[in-house]
């Protein structure tokens, strides 16, 4: 095999974007177009993703940066893809290492638990975000710290741990550029890889005005950073203890491996004598033979670049400090339970589902209103609150570019349309669904209740059959045009131009 | 060999002359044809939105209609992956199996059961985009997938290269969903259309005239995106192409 098999790639009137493989510039903008905001929470309700989306998309340069910018993510990853001649193979090694951990889960745990506790980390428990919180600040409060730096973690998102520290005098900083930008504009991350990658420079221009006091109408790449960089260097040097998360959990040497493209995990690490990781319990990988086959699938999926800036290994702390681990449940091990749901917990992050996903790439992460957007989020969100995120399983075109690119073969989109046959049996399904589709069902059980439904020839109804549009919510004619009824429907022609078959098969 | 012919309830009501030519594509190359006139649907609106249990008995009509034959053939592959891939709202019995292994879409029928060779009335001098139906294309596999590593092929290609005087464009995202999505086309309005006007702006910019595929509800919605949109493109079914329609 050559190393670009498909021609498409090496199209001349492909764009490409003109930047550095792990950086995340957004494209030029001339005017300010105020960034949109994501879903509207109302308690337990459903979350309504796409009336956030259609927000996004009527801020049109967001949704045009948004889409070019996560395509061409896209685009690196195929071409890294294609570099590597085994690649559908370690795909499978992937998936199967995860599998096989997971399937011994209890077994790995405690062999890192032994083994962790031997390299002199201490190793905790918390069955839920609420305990891993009360653990994170009992330690905390035992050294007495009150600024803390930390590096990006989905899980810690999962937790509200920020919410948590604030409400309990712990400072925290955000050491991740993406991470840190939504942090003091007091947002969620949008992407699992790329936190801001929602928002135009001028967006985090204004940001950064108000809360750093750098100049509103400057918004140069360089010089944003820079504001960042002086006004949060002297906090990271004087914090008093450091969190990271984990990507991947080695049970043989008791070790963690953390991997960021900015070293921020790092300097979370090592400033502070004080470091405390927080890792959900699936990250466990039985070896480090097994570790390279996820670094080499972790970036080039995630970013398309070969691989992460640093591949950080963790194995104990440093002389006079001291080095925790909590290890999370938070919902895994129901979720390992779930016969169709389980292989979700394969996932390791790197975010190429939501970069292929087309969906996610018109709506922006915050529509989904939840702490995983995209794919992967459709699929895990439900099992958190099965309620609140019902709709976000039809957010989905089920066009299964996503399963393709996952790196760990997680098969999302049927996992997508199990949850919608899951939610509809367990009555987790919106009204005007179920009517449309009890009608439809009935309706199309029976030849001559259909046939006298079309909207034939040159009737009124020129448009949709009756029981499409039950809900009297004609979307389709929105945007697009209404496809216009011939003269006659593919049956009526054949019964009169074929009319011996048609008695043929009668008699 | 007896062949059951299946058209889709759109294109049924909305592209009568995509089964013409499929039935005639079909008679062209000496199939027995029969088009069961008690037919309706795969049950794939139900089963997509979750509702299997509302598509049990769309699903027995469908087997009732069409277990006597060797072959379903329909120039659909989305309903084509319904029935083979996902018609489990009802008892999996002999007839049930024999008509889910059985039913093809047309372009894999011609290409890998027919093993057709040649359409010598066919001809086509235009510039045409292929579009392939992302259940067609994911579920079915007929065709290679960019995001894949695997060996490139196209079977609708492989058929329309046969046909004289055709050209195709390139699209810059030639897997990406066009937004359809059968009923997210009606219950996610706002992406879904989105989707179709990039789909269509792709279209536009890679210089074709015309836009062909397999299956007729992508087309459906791209053509009521690009009519919206003033946007001067045809769209055809293969089997029109293929059948010998000259434009």
């Amino acid at each position: 095999m050559t190393a670009e098999l498909h021609e498409e790639l090496t199209d001349p009137h492909a764009e490409q974007l003109d930047h550095g493989g792990a950086s995340s510039q957004p494209l030029k903008s001339r005017i300010s177009e105020p960034q949109p905001r994501g879903a509207k929470i109302r308690g337990n309700r459903p979350v309504d993703q796409s009336e956030a989306a259609n927000r996004f998309m009527a801020a049109t340069e967001h949704e045009a940066m948004h889409d070019a910018r996560l395509w061409d993510l896209r685009q690196k990853r195929d071409k890294e893809m294609h570099g590597i001649e085994e690649w559908e193979e370690l795909r499978d090694l992937a998936s199967g290492i995860k599998e096989h951990t997971l399937s011994k889960l209890d077994y790995y745990l405690e062999l890192f638990e032994k083994n962790a506790t031997a390299n002199g980390i201490k190793v905790h428990w918390a069955k839920d975000g609420a305990e891993h919180n009360a653990i994170v600040l009992e330690i905390l409060r035992s050294k007495g710290v009150e600024l803390l730096i930390k590096s990006k973690s989905m899980l810690t998102e999962e937790c509200g741990f920020r919410e948590f520290m604030a409400h309990n005098n712990v400072e925290v900083i955000e050491t991740d550029l993406g991470e840190r930008i939504q942090q003091l504009d007091d947002e969620a991350p949008s992407h699992v890889v790329v936190p801001a990658v929602h928002k135009l420079r001028t967006d985090v221009a204004s940001v950064f005005a108000k809360t750093i006091g750098s100049d509103p109408d400057n918004a140069d790449a360089r010089y944003l950073t820079e504001c960042q960089r002086e006004a949060t260097r002297p906090l990271i040097l004087s914090a008093q203890a450091g969190m990271t998360g984990g990507n991947f959990v080695v049970a043989e040497t008791g070790t963690f491996v953390v991997c960021t493209n900015e070293g921020n995990a790092d300097l979370s690490a090592n400033t502070p004598p004080l470091h405390i990781a927080s890792i959900g319990i699936e990250k466990l990988i039985p070896g480090l033979n097994e570790l390279p086959v996820f670094i080499r699938l972790l970036s080039r999926s995630a970013l398309g670049s070969p691989i992460t800036q640093y591949t950080s290994h963790f194995r104990g702390p440093r002389e006079g400090g001291e080095m925790h681990v909590v290890l999370v449940d938070n919902g895994r091990s129901e979720r390992l339970g779930m016969e169709k749901f389980w292989p979700g917990l394969k996932c390791i992050r790197c975010g190429a589902c939501m970069n292929t996903c087309p969906v996610f790439r018109r709506s922006g992460g915050l529509s989904y209103g939840a702490t995983y957007a995209g794919p992967i989020g459709l699929i895990i969100d439900p099992t958190f609150n099965v309620h609140k995120y019902r709709n976000l399983p039809y957010s989905s075109t089920m066009n299964g570019s996503c399963t393709n690119v996952c790196p760990v073969k997680i098969n999302i989109h049927e996992q997508i349309a199990d949850w919608r046959k899951t939610l509809a049996g367990e009555g987790e399904i919106s009204p005007v669904k179920k009517v449309m589709m009890k009608a439809a069902g009935e309706v199309l059980a029976s030849p001559m209740v259909y046939r006298a439904s079309l909207p034939l020839g040159r009737s009124a109804l020129r448009h949709l059959p009756h029981f499409m549009l039950y809900n009297k919510l004609n979307t389709w004619g929105r945007k697009r045009d209404v496809p216009e009824t011939p003269k006659q429907t593919f049956n009526e022609w054949y019964r009169k131009n074929r009319k011996s078959q048609v008695e043929g098969e009668k008699s | 060999m007896k062949v059951g012919l299946f058209i889709p309830c759109y294109v049924d009501m909305f592209h009568p002359e995509t089964g013409i030519a499929t039935l005639e594509l079909l008679e062209r190359f000496g199939m027995s044809v029969e088009y069961p006139v008690d037919q309706t649907c795969c049950g794939q609106p139900m089963t997509n939105t979750g509702c299997e249990r509302e598509a049990a008995k769309t699903e027995e009509l469908f087997v009732r209609n069409f277990e006597k034959y060797d072959y379903i053939v329909t120039p659909s592959g989305s309903c084509t992956n319904q029935v083979r891939n996902n018609m489990t709202a009802i008892d999996q019995t002999d007839a049930v199996k024999h008509v889910r292994s059985r039913t093809y879409e047309l372009v894999e029928f011609l290409h890998d059961v027919l093993k057709v060779d040649a359409f010598p009335w066919a001809e086509f001098p235009h510039r045409v985009a292929l579009h392939n139906n992302c259940n067609t294309l994911r579920n079915l596999r007929i065709a290679s997938m960019t995001e894949r590593r695997e060996e490139p092929f196209s079977k609708p290609k492989a058929l329309l290269k046969m046909v004289k005087g055709i050209e195709f464009t390139d699209l810059t995202r030639p897997d990406e969903c066009c937004g359809f999505g059968g009923t997210f086309s009606v219950f996610e309005e706002g992406v879904s259309a989105k989707m179709g006007q990039d789909k269509v702006t792709d279209q536009l910019k890679s210089g074709a005239e015309y836009v062909t595929s397999s299956d007729s509800s992508c087309m459906m919605h791209q053509e009521g995106c690009a009519r919206r949109m003033g946007a001067n493109l045809k769209y055809i079914h293969i089997a029109q192409i293929l059948n010998g329609a000259r434009a």
